[in-house]
């Protein structure tokens, strides 16, 4: 047996995992997302990160970032190392993507704020 | 003097809804920000988690508080940044408000006040530590400040002191940025962050977490070179012989957050010691007429949806036509950290909403409403702790709260259930 907080949303429920031979048995879960949230926790636990990228534009050094979904936990430190290369020099709105496919994984870098397009008039 | 039905004060999340409140009122409104920008502290919260309950997403703070900046600014609302209010006068029913901005000294007459300004950070100078000041040590929300948008690197190995959510969100983010984060020293015996928080900032990367233990000391001239951490007793008292000295150039203080009073205190408003914030009735308004208070300036949130929502509520009953300052209190068992409301006011009312946190962590309890000795409402609650707020809407069968009426809400522990 294992125990495990869903992290899927706020109410972070406590979670009791049995495994058997074909069948993983989840109990203590609010609603259905926590099972599938044990299954891929036990199988491959998978997290998606939020970062900053550099700007070329003084006023407004750095931008917020997010990865458009999640990837294999073990990859965290592989994907910011990519993300600290990017380093941005025109006038980045939310929902741009930076970086497509970074390091094959199927995730994008998405800027998550408009600081840029309401601070920089060019 | 120009005029307004609403004055909102503070530009954040609950700010933003209030003033998108009263508007939806058809009411004249005008907000004040003292930062350049609007959006408040979720400008540098990068993280996601936010909005879950409002939007069913999972947002980062930009993400969250751009949405409603962008209907702030599709319904014309008046507004200013870089504005600090210098001076509130109440004048026969209305309140003259002065204030400095790009524009110089400007003077509105307003008839409700909103108050949305947000929480600050409890300091060094509030918790005990000895020794000299070097730099290197930094409130959470300051660390966030420099790295999240200024872009700059604080240090290179780090103490962390205090696990509310910020605190646990900080190290998970300074590990991202290369620095080793040495561990989160609790002096409580129960973590303050959110459970969810602890596994995916500080398990998921291998960052130790210390109960029970406090920072007592910190060394180093200009910049700091180590703290003394000791362990504490039940009273949070150090323990003899358990120091230990840690060497660090950086120590985060995540040691609590307190609604921002500076306004609210200069108009006589009371102030309730447990939320350390001021008093309301069930309409978000003050002890003083038509003074609303929302967000984080009401009490500290945990989740910015329910900022949003009290700015909502607040800033739609800024525009109510009838309104009166007679209240009831409520007679609070001591197993509540705070329940706000803290008061009802004396009104023809079906039902109103309240927020409260438990003092301690409660497998099961219930929570009983008494109007007079009789028991109208009972609700079962399981797993309550101190960092999850609990939001309850109670229904009045009377219809309505009278002066005389007797108020009583209830948390019961059930002891036998582990
Ligand atoms: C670091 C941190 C991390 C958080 N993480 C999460 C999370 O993961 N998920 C979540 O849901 N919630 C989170 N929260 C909570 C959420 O961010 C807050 O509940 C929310 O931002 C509070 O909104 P507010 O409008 O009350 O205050 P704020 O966002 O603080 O806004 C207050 C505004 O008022 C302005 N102001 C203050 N005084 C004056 C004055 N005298 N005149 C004019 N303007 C003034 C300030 O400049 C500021 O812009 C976090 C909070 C913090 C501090
Ligand atoms: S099981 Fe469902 S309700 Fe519980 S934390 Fe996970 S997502 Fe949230």
């Amino acid at each position: 047996m294992r125990e495990m907080t869903c992290i899927v949303c706020p109410n972070g429920c406590h979670l009791t995992v049995n495994e058997t031979n074909d069948e993983i048995l989840v109990k203590g879960n609010l609603c259905p997302r926590g099972k599938d949230f044990a299954i891929q926790e036990i199988h491959h636990p998978m997290r998606t990160i939020t970062s900053t990228v550099k700007t070329v534009y003084k006023e407004v050094p750095t931008i917020p970032i997010k990865v458009s979904k999640e990837f294999p936990k073990e990859r965290i430190f592989d994907v910011m190392n990519q993300i600290n290369h990017i380093q941005v020099d025109y006038v980045a709105q939310q929902g741009d993507v930076l970086m497509e496919n970074v390091l094959g994984l199927g995730i994008n870098i998405v800027v998550t704020s408009n600081i840029l397009k309401e601070t920089i008039h060019e | 003097m120009k005029q307004y039905d609403t004055l909102v004060i503070g530009g954040g999340p609950a700010g933003l809804a209030a003033a998108i409140g009263a508007k939806k009122e058809n009411g004249e409104v005008l907000l004040l920000e003292r930062e350049q920008r609007l959006g408040g502290i979720l400008k540098q919260c990068i993280h996601d988690g936010f909005g879950l309950i409002q939007f069913k997403e999972r947002l980062s703070g930009p993400e969250y508080v751009e949405r409603f900046i962008q209907e702030f600014l599709s319904l014309n609302i008046d507004y200013e940044t870089l504005a600090f209010v210098i001076k509130i006068d109440k004048k026969e029913g209305f309140y003259h408000v002065s204030y400095v901005s790009k524009k110089g000294v400007c003077e509105v007459t307003v008839r409700s006040l909103i108050i949305a300004t947000g929480c600050r950070e409890r300091t060094a100078k509030q918790i005990q530590i000895h020794g000299t000041r070097p730099s290197g040590v930094f409130t959470a929300g300051c660390a966030q400040h420099f790295v999240n948008l200024l872009g700059e690197k604080i240090g290179n190995k780090c103490v962390i002191l205090g696990s509310g959510d910020i605190g646990l969100i900080m190290a998970r983010r300074l590990t991202l940025e290369g620095m080793k984060v040495l561990g989160v020293y609790e002096a409580k015996a129960t973590p303050s962050g959110l459970t969810r928080n602890l596994v995916q900032c500080l398990e998921d990367y291998q960052i130790p977490l210390y109960l029970s233990h406090t920072v007592t000391r910190v060394f180093g001239e200009e910049r700091l070179n180590a703290v003394e951490i000791m362990q504490v007793d039940e009273k949070m008292r150090p323990i003899e012989g358990t120091q230990e000295i840690v060497e660090c150039d950086t120590l985060i203080l995540s040691v609590g957050l307190i609604p921002e009073n500076e306004i609210t205190e200069s108009l006589g408003i009371a102030l309730d010691l447990k939320t350390k914030g001021p008093y309301v009735d069930d309409y978000f308004m003050s002890s003083l007429e038509n003074v609303y208070i929302c967000g984080n300036a009401l009490h500290v949130n945990d989740l910015v949806d329910y900022v949003s929502e009290s700015g909502l509520i607040a800033g739609k009953n800024s525009m109510r036509q009838h309104v009166s300052t007679q209240s009831v209190s409520i007679d609070l068992s001591d197993d509540f950290l705070y329940l706000v409301p803290q008061r009802v006011s004396v009104h023809d009312v079906q039902e109103s909403m309240f927020y409260f946190r438990a003092k301690k962590e409660m497998k099961a309890a219930d929570l009983l409403v008494k109007v007079n000795g009789k028991e109208i409402m009972k609700r079962r609650y399981k797993n309550l702790k101190p960092p999850e707020m609990e939001k309850i809407k109670v229904k009045w069968e009377m219809g309505k709260i009278s002066e005389n009426d007797h108020i009583e809400i209830e948390l019961k522990e059930d002891l036998c259930v582990k």
